[in-house]
């Protein structure tokens, strides 16, 4: 194993499903030590996720929880019980960072809140990332991902014009969410290093889609008088093409708003009479007359694939490229190259493929160090012998379902 | 809403300690990528400077709408928001005098920033090893769309191409229908937010050894990695997922409804049993809800075309927000479909700081989007407004590069500073 960018940084998560699991892992990924809390005896839902092999649903086969908790140890415990919140408090005070979940209150319920936890551990960072936050008037409203994408102004611009508007796929409001509160836990982290304190962090999903993502939008809307609007697989923007356009064999991104790329796709399909209709002029002009020349590029890419589209776009400086699926992206060539897919042995799943490092660091290099824990799997390593506990006690605390 | 007025909290007399306080940034960010690693860097603290100019501006000084209604490269407000706290520095970097002086200044900053194609800055004699030279401790980062190697590297896109790439797109469209795609582009601030936390990371290992590093991101494997359910469908089981929709792999009903009003709409997702027996409270207890084919989630999800309908006839009467309030009530989840309107005048985003106003030469009391993260102790906070092109320039080249007026006058004059 080599150097870490984080070696030595203590982190405690405890949660459920994606946003807590994928910030830590983002953590864990450059060297940091993660111990990951599960509530027996099911453990954290992304077990039950899937996806499954063979689709035979098992707690250490889902694919989900298999990415999203690699380089990380794993225990197994409740601290809704009062021996169980005596020996959360213990972790809260090996940790230097404490990532959690759930909805507002329900640490503060087991005492277990930030206040009480700096009482013990002074310079703790503590990440809540929750929907809506810890404080507004939604604070308190139940929401899965889809809920938030809606309610941050997300799905309004995806979709068909009078149908209904589409959240982005999967979990992406947990995944916007964590990589904003890994970001913000690592500024934290840094202040501490100077300050030598600890803070609280309240990271909601809503606020990241609102700002970070939706916010580009506000001056649009306020001084532009424009909204978001859905038009299907073209953008609203006052450009053209800017839109997704089939082919012979799938679909193209063709996003190409200069002028100068215009000419070249114009140049590239053999200059066409059409073309040269004044209508088009412009990019602008363009935009007007969407439909007709939909028809004119799909009609030109009907008898072409993806891959003759891409090489020969991109051949001349035309900026579309093919709409890749699933298999395509994992047997893409140029992935391959960069050794993006790594492959995992899991004793349970046996050997999984997933994605690998998001980016590559040159003197801490993203590492795979160990694959995701068993539910309960370090519970002997992490209570006997990081907080010196007695074997006779683990037995107790199973029978008592406090592990 | 808080005021920030020009400059006004800048300065050690004027300003609270916040965290990246101390820390320069280089920024060669441009579009929405790489400024909003920059972006960010700046509301938590950090000095940064931004790197243009007028002979290749950032085309986001360009993007409407504009302060004053006219095109402007000072007054374009998507730019505002972007750049706020930055400075900025032009130079024209085709020239040699410029690189040298950009060299200067790079052995004053802790990080360079750059979402450039892989060709730009070797052949500027700026990429990371001719900045190491005179930075040794340096931290780089670049954004490509697929990375500085592999054979694919030069690839030319926008944001939405590079989610057509990732897969992103393959997924976003009707069930069954034909591919939509996202016309936004998500790629560029989750690749923008997984580069800070990289660049934190690279700060605190070179605090403890020294040493800088290069961070090679590829925005196409950043979004890819924000897929993993659909990928290992497919390593796992070589199924490929086609248009989602609303649709989610385990929970029914999971969708988005039709209510009263002009495109209108409702979002409601139900995992656990309880909130499905949640949710047939709220609407009364009709008796369709008790059919045994909407008794588990697997007999919902295949039923899902006949419950979408049977609920929207219940939602249609309603306006979204009194289906929204009328089920949280009962704790199902549930939020209306919002536009940007909506968001901007909606009191849960006030409270929680959407909106910041800052006074512009070009505009008073101009609203920025404000920061999503909430720090107990030291929060980020916006100090400055967008610079104007150039407004920067003296601090770099005569506070910090220590030049005398003329010097900078004559640079000018080359159009070295330009």
């Amino acid at each position: 194993m080599g150097t870490g960018a984080l070696d030595g940084v203590k982190v405690l998560e405890y949660g459920q499903l994606v946003s807590a699991a994928y910030c830590c892992k983002l953590m864990g990924d450059l060297g940091a030590e993660v111990i990951k809390v599960e509530v027996p005896p099911e453990g954290d839902p992304a077990r039950r996720y899937g996806p499954f092999p063979q689709d035979l649903p098992h707690p250490e086969r889902s694919g989900l929880f298999l990415y999203l908790n690699i380089n990380k140890r794993g225990i197994t415990l409740n601290p809704a019980l009062p021996e169980g919140a005596l020996i959360f408090r213990r972790l809260g005070e090996w940790a230097d960072i404490l990532v959690e979940n759930w909805p507002p209150g329900t640490m503060e319920a087991m005492g277990l809140g930030y206040e009480r936890l700096q009482e013990i551990n002074p310079d703790l960072i503590m990440t809540s990332i929750t929907p809506f936050g810890q404080t507004g008037p939604y604070s308190r409203y139940k929401a899965h991902s889809l809920n938030v994408c809606h309610g941050a102004g997300v799905a309004k611009g995806i979709g068909a014009p009078g149908r209904e508007p589409l959240a982005p796929p999967g979990e992406q409001s947990h995944f916007f969410g964590a990589l904003n509160a890994a970001a913000a836990t690592m500024v934290a982290l840094w202040e501490r290093e100077l300050s030598g304190e600890g803070q609280y962090l309240d990271i909601a999903e809503a606020d990241c889609w609102a700002m970070l993502f939706n916010g580009v939008w506000f001056s649009k809307y306020l001084y532009g008088g424009e909204e978001v609007s859905r038009l299907g697989h073209r953008s609203n923007l006052p450009v053209y093409p800017w839109a997704v356009l089939r082919c012979k064999d799938g679909f193209v991104s063709a996003t190409a708003p200069e002028e100068v790329q215009w000419q070249r796709l114009v140049d590239l399909m053999g200059n066409p009479e059409w073309a040269n209709d004044p209508r088009f002029e412009t990019s602008a002009k363009r935009s007007q007359h969407a439909d007709e020349l939909d028809e004119h590029i799909e009609s030109w890419f009907s008898t072409r694939t993806k891959a003759e589209i891409f090489r020969s776009c991109q051949e001349r400086n035309i900026p579309f490229s093919p709409i890749q699926d699933m298999r395509e992206v994992v047997e893409c060539p140029h992935l391959a190259e960069r050794g993006y897919f790594v492959r995992i042995q899991h004793p349970e799943a046996g050997e999984i493929l997933c994605p690998g490092p998001p980016y590559r660091l040159s003197e801490t290099p993203w590492e795979l160090r160990r694959r995701a824990p068993l539910l309960g799997e370090h519970n002997e390593e992490i209570f006997c012998g990081l907080l010196g506990c007695d074997l006779r006690d683990l037995e107790r605390w199973r029978k008592e379902g406090v592990i | 809403m808080p005021e920030i007025g020009l400059d006004k909290g800048e300065g050690a007399s004027g300003g609270r300690w916040m965290p990246l306080q101390g820390i320069r940034i280089l920024d060669f960010g441009w579009v929405w990528a790489g400024p909003v690693v920059g972006q960010i860097l700046g509301d938590m603290g950090g000095e940064v400077i931004k790197v243009e100019s007028r002979r290749r501006l950032d085309f986001v000084r360009l993007f409407p709408p504009f302060a004053g209604g006219k095109p402007d490269p000072d007054g374009g407000l998507f730019f505002h928001s972007l750049n706020r706290n930055k400075l900025s520095l032009t130079l024209d970097l085709t020239q040699a005098k410029a690189v040298e002086l950009l060299k200067r200044l790079v052995k004053l900053c802790d990080v360079v920033v750059e979402n450039f194609s892989p060709k730009a800055l070797p052949k500027l004699g700026l990429d990371y090893p001719a900045l190491r030279e005179v930075k040794p401790d340096l931290i780089m980062v670049s954004l490509s769309a697929a990375g500085q190697t592999g054979p694919w590297r030069d690839v030319l896109t926008y944001g939405p191409s590079l989610g057509a790439l990732a897969g992103l797109d393959s997924l976003i469209g009707y069930p069954g229908e034909r591919v939509l795609g996202w016309p936004m582009a998500y790629t560029d601030p989750a690749s923008g937010l997984l580069a800070v936390f990289g660049i934190m990371a690279a700060l605190l290992h070179r605090k403890r050894t020294g040493q800088g590093q290069y961070i090679d991101l590829a925005q196409w494997e950043a979004t890819t990695a924000l897929l993993p359910e659909f990928i290992m469908d497919f390593t796992m089981n070589g199924r490929i997922a086609g248009p989602q929709g609303n649709r989610h792999r385990r929970m029914a009903p999971h969708g988005c409804f039709r209510c009263r009003g002009e495109d209108a709409w409702v979002s409601i997702a139900v995992e656990s049993e309880e909130e499905w027996r949640n949710l047939a409270r709220a609407l009364g207890n009709p008796d369709w809800c008790r059919e045994h084919r909407f008794s588990s989630p697997e007999g919902r999800r295949e039923a899902e075309e006949e419950l979408r309908r049977r609920i929207e006839e219940w939602t249609s009467q309603r306006t979204p927000q009194e289906v929204m309030e009328l089920l949280q009530a009962y704790a199902v989840p549930a939020f209306a479909s919002y536009g940007i309107g909506d968001l901007l005048s909606d009191s849960h985003f006030e409270e929680r700081g959407a909106k910041v106003v800052v006074d512009h030469p070009h505009m008073k009391g101009e609203v920025l989007y404000g920061l999503p993260w909430k720090f107990s102790r030291t929060p980020g906070r916006i100090r400055r407004r967008a610079p104007l092109l150039g407004e920067h320039n003296r601090y770099v080249l005569c506070e910090l590069l220590g030049m005398s007026e003329e010097e900078v006058r004559s640079l000018e004059a080359e159009k070295v500073v330009y």
